[in-house]
């Protein structure tokens, strides 16, 4: 019996291999749980927990809620668009006012990096990161590698490619330190204006033709095209990029071997993936939405666990 | 220092089982509306070796035997250094309306008890539960709770450790009291 090597959970970055393994753990017995007529167990009935969204998001804004709630916890959300944030009030001073109230976690999702990890040297609570900026989404990355895990079994030399906006994508880097933690093999691929300049230091493979990417690989994960945060153009029209980037039936069928297909949402349908490639058998998109609730569980046990 | 005494050695250990799963018998008659669960880590030893036996003695095919892990309902989370690493639960079948009969190795404060059944009732609600244990701890309860099958009762005091060995897991079957040897003779 052990703790997490951690206090907060950041990002991928800073916990290792041990650490994944026991959220892998525990997140087992919470599938199990969620799939009990009753859903909800009192671990966590004397925590608080704030989310904190200073960016769109539904997935993982929901995931998170639920599994608070299915720990019992207590919940109290906020969204950036509807709070005094546009009254010109810093984060320190948003939070410490919510903390105020007794709070004992924060999950937090903000648009610049480095924001959770600012937060948590600033502010008396455990932080959990739901995504800051282009940085890292560890949630995201240990749900994609839970479900790789239970696809497949281990991980170690499993092949996995992450294909395409990598330069805008926390969860690409997210998931490329999770994977690389757990010994799986990453390539990414993607337009080069796409590719960071010097990803290869993070020890991954960089393929520019999608054919090859996924006749090497044995999981591929396809990131959406982050326009939100495309200030500039990196390719010349989104039909373009459909052309070579998109995947379809076409070239999965075309493969020498079946490869397992995921998404980490929200699915731009026809662009980055078709909707016959989403809605197939190889998709495992349902499942990683599944096993978020879970994995999310397991974190959040795991940190209460550390709160005295 | 400390010394071990054999509360029950592999002989007695096995006429145990045998007379708790006749007294299972008789207030059980065909177990066609009972189910055994055992709570995990320990428990689901005895559960399984019960179930065993009441196969060998009554001739019954299957009589339902799952495993209930509490570690999400126990009182004790945060309150230690680490938090508690869980254990598989299974239940393949439906509890609801059922005898459940709950199996434990030690009965010692009654805490784990009093999260089993917690843990239980998130699977349905049971006609009626029972409790059965190996060996009961008396007079060092913390909540209300007794159990209705006993393996073996013993005095014991808090700075005694009661260890039930298995011969799944431990090579063999045996009861020890480990005491701290405070008190020079």
């Amino acid at each position: 019996m052990s703790a997490l090597s951690v206090k907060h959970l950041l990002g991928i970055k800073d916990i290792n291999a041990n650490d994944i393994e026991m959220i892998f753990k525990t997140a087992d017995t919470f599938k199990e749980v969620i799939n009990r007529p009753i859903k909800k167990i009192p671990s966590l009935r004397d925590i608080t927990i704030a989310n904190l969204f200073f960016e769109n998001s539904t997935r993982t804004k929901l995931s998170f809620e639920l599994a608070e709630k299915r720990l019992s916890a207590d919940v109290i959300n906020f969204a950036a668009s509807s709070s005094s944030v546009s009254k010109g009030e810093t984060l320190i001073d948003t939070v410490n006012n919510i903390l105020a109230m007794k709070v004992d976690m924060v999950v937090m999702r903000h648009p610049y990096a480095g924001a959770a990890k600012f937060l948590s040297k600033h502010v008396n609570a455990t932080i959990i990161n739901a995504g800051d900026g282009a940085h890292e989404h560890p949630t995201q990355a240990l749900l994609d590698a839970f479900t790789i895990r239970e696809k497949v079994g281990d991980l170690k030399g499993c092949k996995v490619a992450i294909v395409g906006d990598i330069l805008h994508s926390r969860v690409a880097l997210s998931n490329i330190f999770c994977l690389q933690k757990l010994g799986a093999e990453v390539m990414v691929c993607g337009p080069a204006t796409l590719i960071p300049k010097y990803i290869h230091e993070l020890g991954v493979k960089v393929e520019p033709e999608l054919k090859k990417a996924l006749e090497w690989c044995d999981v591929a994960n396809m990131l959406r095209i982050q326009l939100e945060r495309q200030d500039i153009k990196f390719f010349p029209s989104l039909r373009e990029y459909v052309m070579r980037y998109g995947l379809n039936k076409e070239i999965l069928n075309n493969l020498s071997k079946e490869i397992i297909v995921m998404h980490p949402g929200p699915i731009n349908r026809g662009i980055e993936i078709t909707s016959d490639v989403a809605d197939s058998k190889q998709s495992l998109i349902l499942q990683q939405v599944e096993n978020g609730v879970a994995v999310r569980m397991a974190v959040l046990y795991l940190l209460a666990g550390a709160i005295k | 220092m400390s010394a071990q005494l054999q509360l029950l050695n592999a002989d007695a250990f096995n006429h145990t089982i045998k007379r708790l799963c006749y007294e299972l018998i008789e207030n059980h008659n065909n177990f066609e509306h009972t189910v055994i669960i055992g709570l995990q880590p320990r428990g689901i030893f005895l559960s399984s070796r019960i179930c065993e036996e009441l196969v060998h003695i009554t001739g019954l095919k299957n009589i339902p035997n799952g495993h209930l892990d509490v570690t999400f309902y126990r009182d004790d989370f945060r309150r230690r250094e680490n938090p508690l690493v869980p254990n598989r639960t299974q239940i393949d079948f439906i509890i609801e309306d059922k005898n459940v009969i709950l199996v434990d190795d030690v009965l010692y404060t009654g805490r784990t008890i009093r999260a089993g059944m917690d843990a239980l009732l998130a699977f349905g609600r049971p006609k009626k539960v029972e409790l059965m244990v190996l060996i009961d701890r008396r007079y060092s309860r913390h909540l209300p709770i007794q159990p209705d099958y006993v393996g073996k009762v013993v005095d014991t005091i808090t700075s005694d450790n009661v260890k039930v060995k298995w011969n799944e897991v431990d090579g063999k079957d045996e009861v020890l009291m480990i005491t701290e040897n405070q008190v020079k003779l």
